[in-house]
């Protein structure tokens, strides 16, 4: 038979989802509360109780929600949330799906700092190669912290005890409340003007976040930034991360960490000069000691321990060669002597003496064939001679005038040979081959048909 | 060595090591060795005398009108 007054346990548990989930105060609600019970599956969802004093609810918090959470939620830790409540069906319990989370009290805070510190690193404050490197051997720290306080001790005392050798000057600042970042500003900036600070330690010692505040102001971190002072951050213990910490040139867990990493440790230096000395010495000892065995060895060697030795050898080389220069000179001149000789009986051999004699007598026989041929060309030409001057005698013109011619000359004596060289009244002479006839013209007939 | 300005600390062991380091090197000739090593003797003995000068070296606190003053550390706090 059917029964219709019994509901199923599903069918009311679906029923009272239903409430929980029609109800707007119960979706996208914020609550507060501490974390108990605490589990974070392999998947990375988060299992725990949320709880205060009187009342106590169950937790979930889904891994894409849990993924971007900038903190690890732990036991006692008391976190405000924002989530949906509504019912789980198999268990019929009714627990909060969490949604956001972080941390009670300094949420503000928690936040500022976040935000703060992804726009500094953007902006490059953090950036590895801004660092600037610590000096090895300060002459002077720079403290940067509150005069009073386990800090300023440890601090001093470490480094007195590290590095006596160092001056310290220490910067009274406010390192809490609401004036502490413009006291530690105001502190970093003084001592940058200060030439003499080699090294700066800027903290505090541990407290809660709201004490360690000032370390995460903006103020703060953009002065450490702008030091030029290389900067060593101790703010707190190990565990406490402050924006000045990422900035800082050098971040020190505690106090007395950034005084052991602000100087060195004089023992250390004092053992490394030391060790320098004693390496100097050995590299001279080493030197001086390989160039005496070289002197040594030089000495004892043969040439020093037996010097006759090595002109000994010479001085029989000397007579050596003497001898032998000797032997060849003596035979070179022998074979010059020789060469004399035959040099000169070959002189001989050529001496003019015969060639005079042969000389002469053919001088003697050319000339003699001279003379004979020379009486001979003579009397020939005399012989032409006398012809030639009869010829010259046949042709002379007085041989003609004795066949009665005659020559007539005027008065200058040149030769008349025709009529018109004479005037009347002329004094000519006319030759004839016996003597001459001066005449006088009286007439000049020209000869017909001859002019 | 002739001390025109006086080395630091830094100054004085950097040039300490060059120096042990030419030395060791075993190249120089006898003369430079010698001299080199003077002047590492001399250099250690600064360097040493350095760190063991200790007086003289004080711990100040800078005051409200910009003067420094001996600061001594409050143990009771």
């Amino acid at each position: 038979m059917k029964d219709n007054r019994h509901l199923t346990v599903f069918a009311l548990t679906k029923y009272i989802k239903r409430k929980f989930d029609a109800d707007p105060h119960l979706q996208g609600m914020y609550v507060k509360g501490e974390i108990s019970n605490f589990k974070q599956h392999s998947s990375g969802h988060m299992y725990f109780t949320l709880k205060d004093e009187k009342a106590r609810i169950l937790a979930v918090m889904f891994s894409r929600y849990s993924r971007n959470m900038k903190f690890l939620p732990e036991n006692g830790m008391k976190v405000l949330i924002k989530g949906d409540v509504t019912v789980y069906e198999p268990t019929g319990q009714y627990q909060i799906y969490v949604k956001e989370m972080q941390p009670d009290g300094i949420g503000d805070l928690f936040l500022a700092y976040e935000q703060l510190k992804k726009r500094l690193e953007e902006e490059g404050l953090f950036s590895k190669t801004a660092k600037k490197t610590l000096p090895p051997y300060p002459r002077t720290v720079g403290v940067i912290t509150s005069p009073t306080g386990a800090a300023v001790r440890d601090i001093i005392t470490t480094i007195k005890r590290r590095y006596p050798i160092t001056n310290i000057l220490l910067f009274p600042a406010l390192v809490q409340g609401g004036q502490g970042a413009t006291s530690i500003v105001k502190s970093i900036e003084l001592a940058n003007q200060r030439k003499e600070i080699d090294v700066l330690i800027v903290g505090r010692g541990g407290g809660s976040i709201e004490e360690l505040w000032n370390f995460n102001e903006e103020a703060v971190a953009r002065a450490i930034f702008a030091s030029k002072v290389p900067i060593i951050s101790a703010v707190g213990h190990e565990t406490d991360f402050t924006i000045a910490d990422f900035v800082a040139d050098m971040r020190a867990p505690t106090p007395t960490a950034a005084a052991e990493l602000a100087v060195p440790n004089i023992d250390d230096l004092l053992e490394r000069v030391l060790n320098r000395q004693v390496r100097l010495v050995r590299a001279m000892k080493e030197k001086i000691g390989f160039q005496q065995q070289r002197y040594h060895r030089l000495k004892r060697s043969y040439a020093f321990r037996y010097p006759q030795r090595l002109y000994e050898q010479k001085l029989e080389q000397v007579d050596r060669v003497t001898e032998a220069l000797r032997k060849s000179a003596s035979k070179l001149s022998v074979t010059k002597a020789e060469d004399h000789l035959k040099l000169l009986r070959r002189l001989e051999r050529k001496h003019p003496d015969e060639l005079v004699k042969v000389s002469k007598e053919n001088h003697f026989r050319l000339t003699k064939r001279l003379e004979r041929s020379m009486g001979a060309t003579l009397s020939e030409k005399q012989k032409e001679f006398a012809g030639m001057l009869s010829t010259l005698e046949a042709l002379s013109p007085l041989r003609i005038m004795e066949r009665g011619y005659s020559l007539s000359y005027n008065e200058d004596g040149k030769l008349i040979k025709t009529v018109s060289n004479v005037n009347k009244d002329d004094k000519i002479q006319v030759q004839l081959p016996d003597g001459r006839i001066h005449c006088v013209v009286s007439n000049i007939e020209e000869s017909e048909g001859n002019a | 060595m002739p001390e025109e300005k006086e080395l630091t600390f830094e100054e004085a062991m950097e040039k300490l090591e060059v120096i042990v380091e030419k030395l060791e090197e075993g190249d120089v000739p006898l003369e430079e060795a010698i001299s080199f090593y003077k002047e590492g003797m001399e250099l250690s003995k600064l360097c040493h005398n350095k760190l063991k000068h200790v007086e003289g070296q004080l711990t100040k606190i800078l005051t409200d009108d910009g003067q420094t003053v001996d600061f001594v550390i409050n143990e009771e706090e």
